[in-house]
């Protein structure tokens, strides 16, 4: 993921909380060694995992360092006294950025162990395989009486335990279908396995002509290849959320007698003082108890503009505090904050989600009678037609064997992991089992503004406009804020010749703005009321002169022309909600050429015109990184969110994209159309193929030879397909 | 045919090793980089005593 993005202290949770990961981890600095967790989006070669390694070993009191370069994470085990600080410092002198994790959150064990088990069974079921094909094969070029019993026999002691072993999976979702009164894909499978054994066993005692070990066991295999392959998919999503999570820990400061302690979350309680310094999320619902600072209130609003908070304010979980360090007292805490009354809509929109129909369901609810109905036609047939239960029963099992679903199983894994695959390398990620399919039938586009289609980061409007030394003044006295508008105004300062200015005695007024001494006179930047200018918005003033006002907008999101352009082209209607005020809104409207934007609207509205449009017939694919999005997210057909959102608002969409490009939305859509179009090919290539068998089987010319070369053709031709996704 | 009583143990045993030998991978973990391994290969620094866990 070179792609991954690295947006501004406001808008990285990750930036925001590091120093407090730091800090706790200085604080578990108890008596034992331990291990740190760091995440590196930007290593990428051998040369990055020398360098990390070998860099980190330099440090006293590093022990080891193991680089994963899949998941471009290092976990370092040091010795007590080693601050994560030290390591990240160490690493950003080498030139690679690195961000601590929450080990505590990053425990993606449970997904990891499910795909080694599921892998290890897949081992043991192509042993088997290969083992039983080749004895199978003398057996179909004609080995008779005591050899091929001999052969069967040797099938038989492999292949029971193997399937007993490897097809439990299958057995136990089977089982717990059954148990809920309902049929799933697994109850096929299950029998078709277990009788094909079962009989093959009793054709063996008896020393029959056929035996259906080797189907037996290869369906077990192939089905097992796609559940693996399924898992894969949804594990490595997975631990790519958890590790986003894992970058914005759960901690607050709270001020006890002894000074600020870093806590987790759920200890903070009603009525503890909290400390939050610039730069940090403001962590429960509160009230200001002293300082004065500005707050980004984006991510609850969509407003771009900063909000003054002084004493007696009330502040919200998921603001960021901008300059001054404030002391709030906590007066919800959990389940009781405006954020977390938003997960509740998360929940509800969860259901709706679960109950989406998958293509593969809708057609193993349709799939699975039919093999059963299918092999207890063929048994009944041949019941009453010749009487001999065994001929019957081995009619019945090749039937199940032949029909049994091996597209449905691996068909769908493959298209989805070959696409997700793709989704992951152009930065996105798909966190919802469903969501592909979903993204494939979406006809409307909803986005959010401020950090959706912008990227939440002011830029200051028209620098050329201003006079170099009012400029240069400006950019002198901004060197030393951290102010978002103050960073604007240094980057924009920044290549430009302007005369040198010397300004001394520079200070920060929390909330206010920045003071210094020019020439002897006093200058000013920051909030008109304070330096003394009309209107509102950000104001230079030198004593003594006429004070120049300074306009910022918000940059315009990488890509998001070309996504806005590429919908209209593909004549998906494109619609802009904002919670923000009308003028910046309609004139990114215009600039994107969106004809059908609201401004100004409240959370639950936005969530109302989704739910609306959706009542209309529209499948609305929503974008959106605020927590007034976390409604219209959940009520969209499909969701997608920015990596820059907050934990609450990744948590609701079913994707989350990575890059900061906006156009591989786009592309998402494509690939997304494609991989639906796949799935449907693949179930029409099984459609046909039994078609073809299914008679052959019904018939009683179905041999054990035929039934291993039909299911093993089926396999690679929907595998092979499955590829073409692209 | 006596030669099979001789043959099939022996193929099975191989086939057996096989196995063992990726019960062994799974279990030290060896698929949980195979980026970071097919790189590490090419490096120039070797890693004569990696550290076994």
């Amino acid at each position: 993921m070179s792609l991954a993005e690295h947006p501004s202290a406001a808008a990285c949770p990750g930036c925001v909380v590091g120093p407090e990961i730091a800090d706790r981890a200085e604080r578990q600095r108890s008596a034992t060694a331990h291990d740190v967790h760091l995440s590196l989006p930007s290593i990428h070669c051998a040369g990055c995992i020398s360098g990390v390694e070998r860099g980190l070993m330099q440090l006293d009191g590093v022990e080891d360092v193991r680089v994963n370069l899949t998941r471009k994470r290092a976990t370092v085990h040091v010795a007590p006294g080693v601050e994560t600080d030290d390591l990240v410092r160490h690493l950003a002198q080498l030139g690679f950025d690195a961000q601590p994790l929450d080990g505590a959150t990053l425990s993606a064990g449970e997904s990891d162990r499910a795909a080694r088990d599921l892998a290890m069974r897949l081992g043991v079921a192509g042993f088997s395989m290969m083992n039983i094909m080749l004895l199978s094969v003398a057996v179909w070029s004609g080995a008779a009486d005591a050899t091929r019993d001999l052969f069967h026999w040797i099938s038989a002691a492999i292949a029971i335990p193997t399937v007993l072993f490897a097809g439990q999976p299958f057995f136990r979702s089977a089982g717990a279908a059954l148990r809920a009164g309902r049929l799933n894909m697994d109850v096929p499978i299950s029998l078709a396995i277990l009788l094909a054994t079962g009989v093959s066993l009793s054709e063996t005692m008896l020393s029959g002509k056929h035996a259906y070990f080797d189907a037996a066991v290869s369906l077990t295999f192939f089905l097992l290849a796609g559940r693996y392959l399924d898992q894969k998919m949804r594990g490595s999503a997975r631990s790519a959320a958890a590790e986003l999570a894992a970058l914005e820990a759960p901690l607050a400061l709270r001020l006890s007698v002894d000074g600020p302690e870093t806590v987790r979350l759920p200890e903070v309680t009603v009525g503890d003082l909290l400390l939050v310094r610039p730069g940090a999320k403001v962590p429960v619902d509160g009230v200001v108890t002293d300082g004065m600072s500005e707050l980004d209130r984006a991510f609850l609003t969509g407003e771009t503009d900063p909000v003054a908070v002084g004493e007696g304010e009330t502040v919200r979980a998921g603001e960021v505090n901008l300059t001054g360090v404030l002391t709030m007292r906590a007066t919800a805490v959990g389940e009781d904050t405006l954020l977390h009354g938003l997960a509740d809509l998360v929940s509800v929109a969860e259901e709706s989600k679960s109950r989406y129909n998958s293509l593969a369901n809708r057609a193993s609810r349709i799939y699975s009678p039919l093999v059963h109905i299918m092999a207890l036609a063929g048994f009944l047939t041949w019941m009453w037609a010749t009487g001999e239960f065994r001929t019957s029963m081995m009619i019945a099992v090749s039937l199940l064997i032949i029909t049994c679903p091996c597209a449905l199983g691996l068909a769908v894994p493959a298209v989805s992991t070959v696409a997700s695959g793709r989704l992951f390398r152009l930065g996105m990620l798909v966190k919802h089992g469903t969501a592909l399919e979903r993204l494939a039938e979406v006809t409307h586009v909803v986005f959010d503004k401020t950090g959706t289609l912008t990227l939440g980061k002011p830029a200051l409007v028209d620098p050329e406009a201003l006079a170099p030394e009012t400029l240069a003044l400006a950019a002198a006295l901004a060197e030393g804020s951290d102010h978002p508008r103050s960073r604007a105004i240094v980057a924009a300062a920044e290549g430009r010749d302007l005369p040198r200015v010397r300004v001394t005695e520079i200070g920060e007024t929390p909330g206010y703005g920045v003071r210094g001494l020019w020439q002897g006179r006093e200058v000013r930047l920051g909030r008109a009321e304070w330096v003394g200018g009309e209107g509102s918005g950000t104001v230079l003033a030198v004593e003594g002169a006429a004070p120049v006002s300074l306009a910022f907008e918000d940059v315009l999101r990488p890509g998001a022309a070309e996504l806005v352009r590429e919908l209209k082209a593909q004549d998906v209607p494109v619609t802009l909600l904002s919670g923000d005020a009308e003028g910046p809104v309609s004139a990114l409207a215009a600039e994107l050429g969106i004809d059908d934007w609201q401004a100004g609207i409240l959370p639950g509205d936005k969530a109302e015109v989704v739910a609306t449009l959706g009542e209309g017939g529209a499948k609305v694919l929503m974008v959106g990184d605020g927590l007034n999005d976390v409604g219209a997210l959940a009520a969209a057909h499909v969701s997608i969110a920015p990596a820059s959102a907050l934990e609450a608002t990744r948590v609701a969409a079913d994707m989350v994209l990575l890059s900061s490009d906006l156009s591989n939305v786009a592309e998402a859509l494509r690939l997304a159309r494609v991989a639906r179009k796949r799935i449907l090919e693949n179930f029409g290539a099984a459609g046909v193929y039994n078609m073809v068998s299914i008679p052959i089987a019904f018939a009683g010319f179905a041999s054990p030879l035929a039934a291993a070369i039909a299911m093993s053709t089926s396999s690679i031709v929907v595998s092979l397909n499955a590829l073409r996704t692209r | 045919m006596e030669v099979l009583s001789v043959l099939i143990p022996v193929s099975l045993g191989l086939g057996l090793l096989g196995l063992l030998a990726f019960w062994w991978t799974m279990k030290s973990r060896q698929y949980d980089d195979p980026e970071g391994d097919s790189h590490r290969i090419l490096r120039d620094d070797y890693d004569d005593k990696p550290k076994q866990d």
